[in-house]
């Protein structure tokens, strides 16, 4: 079987803080990280090739400091790792990011293709399915269980209010939940490895057969037009006290709010 | 697919809704949907005009639903293989129906649903789709007064006689850090998720009408290439977060499972629903859905009281809009009293039977 992964490094948006006073985001020292969907549809790749043999190429479009999060993949048992990096890449929506990453998927060999269900920071859940319509391949979203049951799979796709299972033939495009599985850390060997030997390779433009005004800004039919923060609230009031005098403030401020 | 090219604008008119159902319901998202698609259609004026997609077999009896909430008109899909929602199934129809129809603006409800069918009918159609919405303009007048009121956007540039009807589309980013405003200009429709319980439903009217439209889907047994097997429903207490008035959230700092029980008797003392920070859910001590935040429900209650919560950004995602949030936490730094009404700092076990007794003692004096 063989097992295409998309992975996105993104910033550990639990670190991120906001500037009290100034309302903007305190990006400096967050650290970056392999997206958690994506790290569990990882995990699930590998529990396969563990299971069953599978060959599992990893992928991600982004800046060459991304290359740090197909080191990590590589070290946690992915078999190839590839880089698309290129300016003409750059300012992609989901439509074009999409695009350009099932471009690159043309060329390589699935049987499967994994992504997250959603990145932390873009948070949008689209770039799976919009890869999926790109490379006509039937989608199932919101996956928390995967059973590889030869030319199908039985997978758990979840709702808000149960669950379908759902059996697909390969090849299909799944996007997996965080909640798929618990994902193994990297491997000693591994990290030696791909220290020391590991080359990514690196696709740009001219490696994927695909038109110029697809990608990138260019190819992106929304624009962020506006970007900010919520307003600062003004701080409440710190009421102190004993627990009685504190519990008979707040009563009072609930009636005279009219709310009891 | 042909390349992102500019399209006649004036070709695409009226506001679509996808009307969602599950099992024959109505999702209240669409209600809500409905009542923006109508905010703005009077904004956007001329002839516009709201209709709702209904698609399903045999859900005709929704047509009326979907009127009384607002639309104008029903495009009505029924086939047999639209009985379970799949994306193959879903998408083919709503597909063709918007390049036969050509609607200006297209509105889902960001559900695990309407997540999974508008990427997918946006790459098909190639034009853009804006993810997990909380606000909606098509008036730069009404929109600079929302952000001058509410964000630190500097809205010197925005100029409040423009004629121009660009849907604005306004979202959260970055765990609820930033929020964006995109726009998708040159393709048509302007498409885009909304996030359940943010926006208002109109008075529910079962006297308004709305015209018919009956599709007639093409679809084969070979056009879905997914089959379900198997349709769970978990059976879960039924928590309606979204519609409570008063909530009262426990998070970590409970301690213990045990402690959800005081924040039962609280919420039964002041009439409210029990909420939950995700860390009180991951540590198995009360169901997911009770729990308020990004990756839970959005609330906007007239009282929130949160209760041995830190105040992590994912959870202010879910709550900061509630008209009086009430924090009680041990740690005077905790980031939830920057957002917090009233903030108590003290032993949550001391203060909440503190208040449960004030509360009768005022209730019976009063
Ligand atoms: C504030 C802000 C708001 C935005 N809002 C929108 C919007 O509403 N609509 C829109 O079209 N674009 C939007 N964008 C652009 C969008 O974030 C980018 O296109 C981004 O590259 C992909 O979207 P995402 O992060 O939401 O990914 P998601 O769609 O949430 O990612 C799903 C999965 O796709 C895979 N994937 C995603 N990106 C990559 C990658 N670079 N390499 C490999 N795999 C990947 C991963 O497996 C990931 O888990 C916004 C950007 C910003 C900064
Ligand atoms: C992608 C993503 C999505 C997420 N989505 C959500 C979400 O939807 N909702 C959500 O809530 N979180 C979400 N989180 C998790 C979030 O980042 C926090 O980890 C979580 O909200 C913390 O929960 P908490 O405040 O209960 O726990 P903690 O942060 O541990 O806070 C416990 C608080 O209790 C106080 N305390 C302890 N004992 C007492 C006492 N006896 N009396 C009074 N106070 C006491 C402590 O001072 C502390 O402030 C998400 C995280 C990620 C990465």
């Amino acid at each position: 079987m063989k097992i295409v992964v998309c992975i996105k490094q993104v910033p550990d948006t639990n670190e991120v803080k906001l500037d009290p006073k100034t309302g903007t985001l305190i990006r400096d020292g967050v650290p970056s990280i392999i997206n958690p969907d994506d790290k569990a549809g990882l995990e699930a790749a590998l529990r396969l090739k563990d299971e069953f043999g599978a060959h599992i190429t990893v992928i991600t479009m982004g800046p060459p400091q991304a290359k740090i999060a197909l080191q990590e993949a590589y070290a946690m048992g992915a078999d190839r790792v590839i880089l698309l990096t290129d300016r003409v890449f750059a300012g992609a929506d989901t439509l074009a990011t999409s695009t350009t990453i099932a471009s690159a998927l043309k060329k390589l060999e699935y049987d499967l293709v994994i992504t997250g269900r959603q990145a932390i920071d873009g948070d949008t859940a689209q770039v799976g399915p919009q890869i999926a319509e790109h490379l006509s391949l039937p989608q199932i979203s919101y996956v928390s269980k995967f059973d590889h049951k030869g030319d199908h799979a039985i997978v758990k796709r979840t709702f808000e209010d149960g669950f379908q299972t759902i059996k697909v033939k390969y090849p299909c495009l799944i996007t997996a939940l965080a909640e798929l599985n618990e994902a193994r850390y990297m491997s000693v060997a591994g990290v030696v490895d791909a220290n020391r030997s590991l080359e990514i390779e690196t696709w740009t433009f001219s490696d994927i057969d695909a038109a110029p005004e697809k990608m990138g800004l260019k190819g992106s039919p929304t624009k962020v037009k506006k970007s900010f923060t919520k307003g600062v609230k003004q701080a409440g009031k710190v009421v102190e006290g004993t627990p009685k005098e504190v519990a008979t403030a707040l009563v009072d401020k609930l009636q005279e709010k009219f709310i009891i | 697919a042909a390349n992102l090219k500019e399209v006649d604008l004036d070709a695409y008119k009226d506001i679509w809704v996808f009307a969602e159902q599950r099992d024959g319901r109505l999702m209240n998202v669409s209600k809500e949907l409905l009542g923006e698609g109508r905010r703005l259609a009077e904004a956007m004026g001329g002839d516009t005009k709201v209709y709702a997609v209904l698609m399903g077999d045999a859900v005709e009896n929704l047509v009326q639903t979907c009127a009384a909430y607002g639309a104008d008109g029903v495009y009505l899909a029924e086939e047999t293989h639209l009985s379970h929602y799949t994306t193959d199934g879903y998408a083919k129809v709503f597909t063709e129906m918007i390049e036969g129809y050509k609607p200006e603006i297209v509105l889902y409800g960001a559900t695990h649903i309407g997540r999974d069918l508008a990427p997918r009918v946006a790459a098909r159609l190639n034009t853009g789709l804006t993810a997990d919405c909380t606000r909606l303009d098509v008036s730069v007048a009404a929109y600079k007064a929302y952000a001058e009121k509410y964000t630190t956007l500097d809205t010197s540039t925005l100029d409040a006689t423009s004629q121009d009807r660009t849907l604005l589309q306004t979202r959260p980013a970055f765990g609820g850090n930033l929020m964006a405003t995109i726009v998708c200009p040159k393709t048509r429709p302007q498409m885009a998720t909304v996030r359940p319980g943010v926006m208002q439903q109109c008075e529910k009217d079962m006297t308004r009408k709305a015209s018919v439209i009956r599709i007639e889907p093409a679809l084969c047994e070979t056009d879905i290439r997914t089959e379900v097997i198997e349709v769970v429903k978990q059976a879960k207490a039924m928590v309606s977060l979204s519609d409570a008035e008063i909530i009262v959230s426990g998070g970590r700092g409970l301690g213990t499972e045990e402690g959800f029980k005081l924040m039962e008797t609280f919420a039964a003392k002041v009439g409210g629903t029990v909420g939950a920070s995700r860390a009180a859910v991951d540590a198995g001590w009360i169901d997911h859905v009770h729990q308020v935040g990004q990756t839970g429900t959005t609330v906007k209650p007239k009282v929130y009281f949160a209760c041995g919560i830190s105040g992590a950004i994912q959870h202010l995602a879910g709550m900061q809009d509630s008209d009086l949030v009430i924090a009680i936490n041990r740690d005077p730094e905790a980031p939830i009293f920057e957002v917090a009404d009233f903030s108590i700092v003290g032993d949550l076990y001391k203060i909440i039977p503190q208040l449960i007794e004030s509360w009768d003692d005022i209730m019976y004096t009063a």
